[in-house]
């Protein structure tokens, strides 16, 4: 059954450094076969008897049939939980749940594809560029960060994509300026179909606004903090427009990460909007 | 011999004595892929409410210190949508259904104890005594005992006879042994307990509330000894009240430690975020103590911490 989740106590093969990132290589067959690009996995942290007990949300960089098949995660040290994975070393195990989500669509006939990441949200768009490939899709990178060293994955970009755009908040690395500011013109440049992000929420913004400019669809997957990431919690809910027009407060873990840009009120994230499905006082207007 | 692990909501029998908090499992379609939610003694949903309901904005969740903080407003579709697609599914599949209502209103929890009375797959209603009241200022039902009482009296008037009417009490309340009377007064059959404390958490990075809503319920092993105490003092005053024990509960130990402080079944929640699995395995564990123990039956182990401890040494000092 593809898709279905499957709970697995992996184990840790590599733990790299890749940057300003730590890369985490585990042997989880379950998960990578079951893996399509823009799915994301959850971790256990701290162990049997820990104390932090909401798993943490990685998407999935790559996927290799190694040992049966192993999951490729790229992350930052942000707090305890990931502070204890960086401290993992090979062989020891690991408690995972996978693949999660609503992965990339990808497009039916050969379609320009650019794809756009920051920081280490650029980790998800390598597999999707392998699928991309593989279908006779023309892929274009855009990728940023605050300085070079948080740049992810820019020389593997430049080897697989027709052009790798690459931007630095403090002009370090490519243009000065963010992922937002060069993508009209790198559209324009590429003739884009398609636009596919991963990035914080204001980058993803930035990114839908400008391709309802060019009229073009994009795909965004966004971040948003999560308690279990299997539909349990109802923490990670974003405002979304759904196909009937109404806007409801949307798991990001099951109905997402990935959402079309300009179906997500990027603009009344962190508020639930009046026109809400059961916002408070919308039973009086209707 | 294994022990036997049935156990009793009143006159409704469960097979096992785990059930889930309500909140914490979702619909039972998201924990189905890695655990047969047929085998737990019963599933509680979400509180369900009249009226769909949106929530509270984000952030909803905190973690702390083994817990989390939450405040995510009973998000939810409302009964008719929980009628029509959520409930059907656990009721195909024999899941035996613990239904949580809230409502702002006692006319409001009386009218869901009537739309969910004959619905097919209903095991029990849990009345989640932690919403505010409306028609009182906004104070919680659970913090005043004749609020309390009212509520659960209208709900056990409005369910049909053979229906369980279950209290769910929180903790951080003056005296929770009144509210607990006034529950079983007002016609409860049985009590749930704990609902989450409030708590806050502040963001210094930022320098602000770590949640939008400010305040939230705390959950999580953190809490467990509250949970502890608060079944411990219900158990004493009212002996024969069947009481769900739940507060942090993530191993088979701490399934024990509420079970010998008084209750029947015991609910995980918090930990099923953590580990979906895991109220099967705290199933087992306890199996497992109990045997260990000497224990025929899960029923002999109810409230023995309240047993005064046996006392060898003067016993051997007696001629």
């Amino acid at each position: 059954m593809a898709g279905s989740p499957v709970q697995v106590t992996g184990t840790v093969l590599t733990m790299r450094r890749v940057d300003a990132y730590h890369a985490l290589t585990v042997v989880a067959p379950g998960i990578a076969d079951r893996f399509r690009p823009g799915h994301f996995v959850t971790v256990a942290v701290g162990g049997p008897r820990t104390s932090t007990l909401t798993r943490r949300a990685f998407a999935v960089h790559d996927v290799k049939p190694d040992y049966g098949g192993t999951v490729e995660l790229v992350f930052t040290v942000r707090g305890a939980g990931t502070a204890w994975l960086a401290d993992r070393r090979a062989r020891d195990p690991l408690d995972l749940i996978g693949p999660l989500g609503r992965p990339f669509p990808l497009p039916r006939d050969p379609a320009t594809c650019l794809l756009v990441g920051s920081e280490y949200g650029a980790a998800a768009l390598f597999a999707l560029a392998d699928a991309l490939q593989q279908r006779n899709c023309r892929v274009d990178f855009v990728l940023g960060a605050a300085s070079s060293d948080r740049v992810f994955g820019a020389l593997r970009a430049r080897r697989m994509a027709e052009t790798a755009t690459l931007t630095t908040r403090d002009g370090s690395l490519g243009v000065r300026g963010s992922v937002v500011d060069v993508l009209p013109g790198v559209i324009a440049d590429t003739h884009a179909d398609v636009v596919y992000a991963c990035g914080p929420m204001s980058t993803l913004s930035g990114v839908t606004a400008v391709c309802a400019e060019f009229d073009i669809p994009v795909q965004v997957s966004v971040e948003e903090l999560m308690a279990c990431g299997i539909g349990l919690c109802m923490t990670c809910t974003v405002p979304v427009i759904g196909d009937d027009g109404v806007t409801r407060m949307t798991r990001a873990c099951v109905d997402g990460p990935v959402f079309r840009g300009e179906r997500v009120r990027f603009d009344d994230v962190g508020t639930i909007p009046f026109d809400a499905h059961g916002a408070p006082g919308g039973d009086r207007a209707r | 011999m294994p022990a036997d692990m049935r156990t009793y909501l009143a006159h409704v029998e469960l097979p096992n004595p785990i059930l889930t908090a309500s909140g914490c499992a979702g619909t039972g379609r998201e924990l189905a892929p890695f655990a047969d939610v047929t085998r737990l003694g019963a599933l509680t949903t979400r509180t369900i409410t009249m009226a769909p309901r949106a929530g509270r904005p984000t952030p909803r969740m905190a973690e702390t210190p083994s817990g989390l903080l939450n405040a995510v407003g009973l998000q939810g579709p409302g009964v008719d949508v929980f009628l029509a697609r959520e409930l059907p599914w656990l009721a195909e599949r024999g899941a035996r259904t613990v239904v949580s209502i809230g409502g702002g209103s006692v006319a409001e929890f009386s009218a869901l104890a009537r739309r969910l009375t004959d619905a097919p797959g209903v095991t029990a209603l849990e009345v989640n005594l932690s919403c505010p009241n409306v028609e009182d200022r906004g104070r919680v039902f659970a913090r005043d005992p004749s609020a309390a009482g009212e509520v659960v009296s209208a709900v056990r008037t409005a369910a049909r006879y053979d229906l369980p009417v279950i209290a769910k009490l929180q903790p951080d309340v003056a005296d929770v042994v009144a509210i607990a009377k006034a529950c079983v007064d007002g016609g409860a059959e049985a009590l749930s307990m704990i609902n989450n404390p409030v708590g806050m958490a502040i963001d210094v990075d930022r320098m602000r509330p770590a949640l939008a809503a400010g305040t939230g319920g705390l959950s999580g092993p953190a809490i467990r000894p509250l949970a502890v105490k608060c079944v411990w003092q219900v158990h004493a005053a009212l002996p024969g009240t069947p009481v769900i024990g739940m507060g942090g509960v993530t191993s088979g130990r701490d399934a024990l430690e509420l079970v010998l402080a008084g209750a029947c079944a015991v609910a995980v929640g918090t930990v099923l975020f953590h580990d979906p699995y895991a109220g099967h395995r705290v199933l087992r564990e306890l199996e497992e103590l109990l045997q260990e123990r000497g224990f025929d039956r899960l029923a002999d182990a109810v409230g023995l911490a309240h047993r005064p401890s046996h006392r060898t040494d003067r016993e051997e000092s007696l001629p």
